[in-house]
């Protein structure tokens, strides 16, 4: 008993340590909040929530892009948005219906929230959601797609045309409609440079899915044996598992390709063997959609598509000093044909078949 | 009259048990005085409190007439008592000179000083008349010299009382007259023992006073000299004891249970048993005697069904049950009082109720279907607790909670509820007081007499003679000779024991 | 007297749980301090406040803790019932994973009739559950192999065997996931469809009551808790070793399976691809732990661990990170688990007075 007392006694001290230090914490915070609130933010009640997947904050991708334009929202309004992490798949619906309870937009990172989203939706009609990579069709449900085929497909023109050996990988998380349609786009941008290279990819020979967004060491050994069977260049479209491919890359001093966000910055211990990142602005569709309800022009029921014309998708700021000036000015002519209809991006594994490359010089 | 030590009112209570309850203790200096009780009556509890390895609920102590608190070990050391324990608490890869520094090293600046510590324990050997080898290691040496050094320990951190726990458990006749040697020496030099023992004989030739506890409460304290053997036999049980096995000849009818040309391996796989023949007949004891280590644990294992025999047959009432489950050879009619009642006789954590039918627990009326039922099964245990006379509070109380004599009571009475033709007693007084051994051994006979078989392994060559009808000698995994035990003599039965044979040996009784 | 007795030695055995439930409150109450820049009794006030909001202060947050109770009950209970045995089941995971596969592949089929049909989905998860530890069972009372290390591989057979089964034959178009289960396979959310508790809570309660009954009242629960105290007195009162291992693992994983089909036709309605771990099944060791392999210890310990689990919401949307909730159950396993020492060093050395005497 003794001992438990002063065990008591002994966290009891540690604690009112604690509580002197916030205290004075608190008051610097409170300054700097002070100092920086200088430039004034725009008065709005509009209360919005975020639910992450099970990647949650951190994860520099997916969902760290999706809170980015909810930062960048909070940076011009008064709003204090709240982010839920879901630590499993069967959270997805509390956190949903929580957030709903108490904001006024809400959002749903993630194609695999589809069902939850649509049932909390339906019992939340008088509030607002949006979900990312889904399409639900109700009249207060926003859905935002990417065109994720189109920055692919830039990233296929760059892959081809650095590479050497004349053989390109493909590292993807699951292998379904979502992810193949990166896959798809890829392919296509691949053919259009050296339709040789692409032959390996649309047999798929050189495209391996590790079915998870998460297994670090799955991406690792999938990009090894890539890599080992020829490879110099892998794209991947897997999470997670992107960070064993780069891993692989700079072990075997190789190229990688990221997504979703400018992997180049946020994952630097691997940014010399990064060639660029297919840039998919998570964030551009929360910010607008935020804006979008703050200033009464929500889009219920609505799917908004945001491809290369919308600046949804894209190559990234940060592009390696390995990919010739030449290279790039390619990848922009071809962005042009994208944006003016010049060229179709296939979506689908079938139509990549179809697809006809269009050189352009 | 000075005491060294005088323990007042001394009461320590566990959970569910009194072990001292207002205690009064006196040792007197340059005596040996023995403290005398069955297993479980709090003899231990008792110097444990003086070694301050457990603190008194009331009471005081006094150490040379001074009121002390002890706290703990090192207070009780500091106070000049010393306990050599009964499993000896020595570094075994240590020599015999650094177990007896060890944690009051003799020191050269920060050195251990080896050659110091050698002649120390030297100088204090040959001064109380210890013949040891300061630089043997503990693990080359006998157990008997491994308790010599225990006592030097003692000595060595200054002790004035020593306190010796059931010292003899573990040595040979020899051995235990050495160290009655050793005592006398000791008292001579001043230092005052308090021996804690159950063994009424060693009382008698080492002691100069006695002090009798039973349930934890003092019976009396009398001087050696005006006493004798009976009479502290019944202050420490409650009642007259009788110390030889009265029984009646046997009247053996039919082979019951028969062992043919059994062999089996060991748990190295090497053989332990060389084509083992044993016939035991309805109504009889055969005793098995050996050295310990040939064959017999293998031999009762391949019996009860634990161990797989190689060849051979085991058969109980002319069914052949060698290579059977444990489960069907005890519904064969074989019971069977294991030689560890703590790994094998009891599930220490299980109530007494939940032991006593362990083997049973299937069967009706204490199993219906897989619903058990406990007011059968209480009932059952109730009733072995009252005709086996074992010391319980309740029947729901755990095992463990019990003295080994009580846990051993409960086995023997369950293997005897099973109503089997052949009872398998092994080793089953080992560690228990004389009350103890005295019913057990009673009831093996009751159990002969009823018309059981019996076959008896021990260790003790006393307890085989003592009680059986027939005596097989085994050695190196086979049976060298039967003798009735009418006929066989110490001698006798040490030679086989030894591997040797007598000659013109007429094997008596073999059918 | 004999009352007093029993509320004295129920009162002891609570109190470690206790004291080390409060411990961790207040450890975690420094780190909210700590990520909230907020003085002690603020952060008392925060985190309670939030905890208590987000577990059963409310109305639906109530509700939800229920729905974490229910898997709860089923893996503290399947992990009970394998320490009993002296076994360590880590594979609890598995079973449930697999269960939740199999229960939405079982529940997908149309056109069975409604009660028929859930109670193919929880014998067929149920199945599923007793052949994956089954497995481990076999092996470990056959060959002698270790069932820890057996049964974390089968853990991550069934993740990737679900993640294969969930992706591939059995994927709905488009989604990672099973299609839902047919309305005939669902279990009653008796509060209506808002809600996602359902008659599963029930279910688990009465298992609870069930294996109370088999350990103390069926010579099988006499059997297995035997083995797991002393296997060589076990062998010598004639009971079988192996059978009651693999019986103790079937069992076991029996549980867990009921488990991963409860969850899935009573809470999820289909089966989603798997990340990682669902967790149930190692947060069910710890509930088990907690309440030292009672069952009825086990109804209040997954309740906690349910509470603690809801909260993590209440507890972000005040800003407070909902790892505080790990936080606060590991140190409360720490505790547990200092518990087991402390009474196998004190075990040890009454042994040795015990020999002594």
């Amino acid at each position: 008993m003794k001992k438990l007392l002063s065990i008591v006694l002994a966290v009891l001290v540690t604690a009112s340590l604690f509580a002197g230090c916030g205290q004075q914490q608190q008051q610097q915070s409170q300054q700097q909040q002070q100092q920086q609130e200088q430039p004034k933010k725009i008065e709005t009640s509009v209360k919005i929530g975020l639910a992450t997947d099970e990647g949650g904050k951190g994860d520099k991708s997916f969902n760290d892009a999706a809170i980015a334009g909810l930062d960048k929202i909070a940076s011009e309004y008064t709003v204090e948005p709240v982010i839920l992490e879901s630590k499993q798949n069967d959270q997805y619906e509390p956190n949903l219906k929580n957030l709903a309870s108490a904001n006024d937009l809400v959002f749903a990172v993630g194609f695999k929230m589809q069902d939850a989203l649509t049932k909390v939706a339906k019992a939340y009609p008088d509030k607002k959601f949006a979900i990312i990579d889904s399409v639900v069709e109700l009249p207060n449900v926003e859905s935002i797609c990417f065109k994720e085929e189109e920055g692919s497909f830039l990233m296929g023109v760059i892959a081809a045309k650095t590479s050497q050996t004349g053989k390109i990988g493909f590292v993807g998380g699951s292998d379904m409609p979502l992810i193949q349609k990166f896959e798809a786009g890829f392919i296509a941008g691949v053919k259009s440079v050296n339709p040789e290279a692409a032959k390996d990819l649309e047999n798929r020979k050189n495209v391996k899915y590790a079915n998870s967004f998460s297994d670090i060491n799955k991406g690792y050994e999938l990009a090894k044996s890539l890599y080992n069977s020829g490879c110099d260049v892998i794209y991947h479209a897997a999470g997670g598992v992107g960070l064993g491919v780069f891993n692989a890359a700079k072990e075997m001093k190789k190229w990688a390709i990221g997504v979703d966000s400018d992997q180049a910055l946020t994952v630097p211990d691997a940014k010399d063997v990064i060639l660029c990142s297919m840039l998919k602005r998570v964030d551009v569709g929360t910010y607008s959609a935020s804006k979008d309800t703050i200033e009464n022009k929500f889009q219920g029921g609505k799917t908004l598509i945001l491809g290369l014309k919308e600046d949804g998708v894209g190559v990234s700021p940060t592009v390696n000093p390995a990919v010739q000036q030449s290279t790039l000015d390619l990848a922009n002519k071809y962005k042009e044909a994208i944006v003016n209809g010049t060229i179709v991006v296939p979506s689908t594994l079938d139509d990549v078949k179809k697809f006809q490359p269009v050189e352009i010089k | 009259m000075d005491f060294v030590v005088e323990m007042k009112g001394i009461t320590k209570v566990f959970p569910g048990v009194r072990a001292n309850e207002n205690v009064n203790f006196q040792l007197k200096k340059g005596e040996i005085h023995v403290l005398l009780g069955e297993n479980g009556a709090g003899k231990t509890t008792l110097m444990n409190i003086l070694y301050g390895l457990y603190q008194p609920d009331e009471g005081e102590i006094f150490v040379k007439g001074k009121k002390i608190n002890i706290k703990s070990p090192s207070d009780a050391i500091a106070n000049g008592i010393g306990m050599v324990h009964q499993h000896f608490m020595l570094v075994q890869n240590f020599t015999v000179a650094e177990n007896i520094v060890l944690g009051k090293e003799p020191k050269k600046s920060i050195n251990l000083d080896m050659n110091k510590a050698v002649e120390d324990t030297k100088k204090i050997a040959d001064a109380y008349g210890f013949k040891i080898d300061p630089n043997s290691v503990i693990e080359d040496i006998t157990v008997g010299q491994q308790q010599k050094v225990e006592i030097l320990k003692a000595l060595y951190r200054g002790a004035e009382i020593l306190i010796l726990d059931e010292p003899t458990a573990v040595l040979t006749p020899q051995e235990i007259e050495e160290l009655g040697v050793i005592l006398k020496n000791l008292v001579k030099e001043g230092k005052s023992i308090i021996l804690i023992t159950h063994k009424l004989k060693e009382v008698m030739g080492m002691s100069d006073r006695v002090t009798i506890i039973r349930r934890g409460k003092v019976i009396n304290t009398v001087n050696t000299k005006e006493t004798n053997i009976e009479q502290l036999a019944e202050m420490m049980v409650g009642r007259k004891v009788n110390l030889v096995v009265e029984k009646k000849p046997a009247n053996p009818k039919e082979v019951i249970f028969k062992v043919e040309k059994l062999e089996a391996l060991d748990h190295r796989g090497l053989l332990a048993l060389k084509g083992i023949d044993l016939q035991v007949r309805a109504g009889e004891i055969l005793g098995i005697a050996g050295v310990d280590g040939n064959g017999q644990t293998e031999l009762l294992e391949v019996i009860t069904g634990l161990r797989k025999a190689k060849s051979g047959k085991v058969i109980i009432n002319n069914k052949d049950v060698t290579g059977k489950s444990p489960k069907e050879i005890i519904e064969s009619g074989i019971s069977n009082i294991p030689e560890d009642r703590h790994k094998r006789g009891l599930v220490l954590k299980y109530s007494l109720a939940e032991n006593s039918i362990l083997g049973m627990h299937s069967k009706k009326p204490f199993a219906n279907g897989i619903m058990m039922n406990y007011a059968k099964i209480k009932e059952f245990a109730r009733k072995l607790i009252d005709e086996f006379d074992v010391r319980t509070p309740n029947e729901d109380v755990a095992a463990s909670s019990l003295s080994g004599g009580n846990q051993q009571k409960m086995v023997v009475a369950r293997e005897i509820a099973k109503d089997p033709d052949l009872i398998i007693a092994a080793q089953p007084t080992r560690g228990l007081d004389v009350g103890a051994i005295e019913y057990i051994h009673k009831r093996l006979v009751a159990e002969r007499d009823k018309g059981r078989g019996v076959l008896l392994v021990s260790l003790e060559l006393d307890e085989v003679m003592a009680l059986s009808d027939r005596i097989a000698v085994i050695y190196d995994g086979e049976i060298v000779g039967v003798l009735d035990a009418k006929d066989a003599t110490e001698n006798d039965l040490g030679i086989l024991m030894a591997g040797g044979t007598l000659e013109s040996q007429s094997k008596g009784g073999v059918q | 007297m004999k009352n007093k007795k029993i509320i004295k030695s129920v009162a002891s055995s609570l109190l470690f749980p206790l004291i080390s439930i409060i411990v961790a409150m207040f450890v975690a109450v420094i780190f909210v301090m700590w990520a909230k820049h907020i003085s002690f009794f603020k952060g008392v006030q925060v985190m309670f406040k939030a905890i208590w909001n987000g577990s059963f202060g409310r109305k639906d947050s109530f509700i939800e803790t229920l729905v974490y109770v229910i898997p709860l009950l089923f893996t503290g209970l399947a992990n009970a019932v394998a320490f009993k045995t002296g076994l360590f089941n880590i594979g609890v995971e598995g079973e449930f994973m697999i269960s939740i596969t199999v229960g939405a592949i079982v529940g997908i089929i149309p056109g069975i009739p409604p009660v028929i049909h859930v109670i193919l989905v929880l014998i067929a998860g149920t199945l599923a559950g007793v052949l994956w530890a089954g497995i481990v069972g076999y092996l470990k009372a056959k060959v002698g192999s270790n069932e820890v290390v057996n049964s974390i591989m089968m853990n991550y057979i069934a993740l990737y065997f679900s993640n294969y089964l969930i992706m591939g034959p059995f994927n709905k178009k488009g989604l990672a996931q099973t299609a839902d289960i047919q309305p005939s396979a669902m279990l009653w959310r008796f509060l209506g469809d808002d809600y996602r508790v359902n008659i599963g809570l029930y279910i688990g309660l009465l298992m609870v009551v069930l294996i109370y009954i088999f350990f103390w009242k069926t010579t099988w629960g006499y059997e297995i808790r035997a083995v797991g105290i002393n296997q060589y007195a076990a062998e010598y009162g004639g009971i079988n070793i192996k059978k009651n291992i693999i019986l103790a693992m079937a069992i076991s994983g029996g549980i867990a399976g009921l488990g991963g089909a409860v969850y899935v036709s009573g809470i999820q309605h289909h089966a989603i691809q798997m990340v990682s771990f669902t967790g149930y099944g190692f947060d069910g060791i710890a509930v088990a732990l907690l309440a030292k392999n009672n069952p009825i210890g086990i109804i209040f310990s997954a309740l906690l661990f349910g509470a603690l689990n809801t909260s993590s919401i209440s507890l972000q949307m005040a800003n407070i990170p909902k790892q505080i909730v790990f936080l606060i159950q590991a140190i409360i396993l720490i505790f547990v688990a200092a518990d087991y020492v402390y009474k196998w060093i004190a075990e040890k050395r009454k042994k040795g007075a015990l020999l002594n005497e």
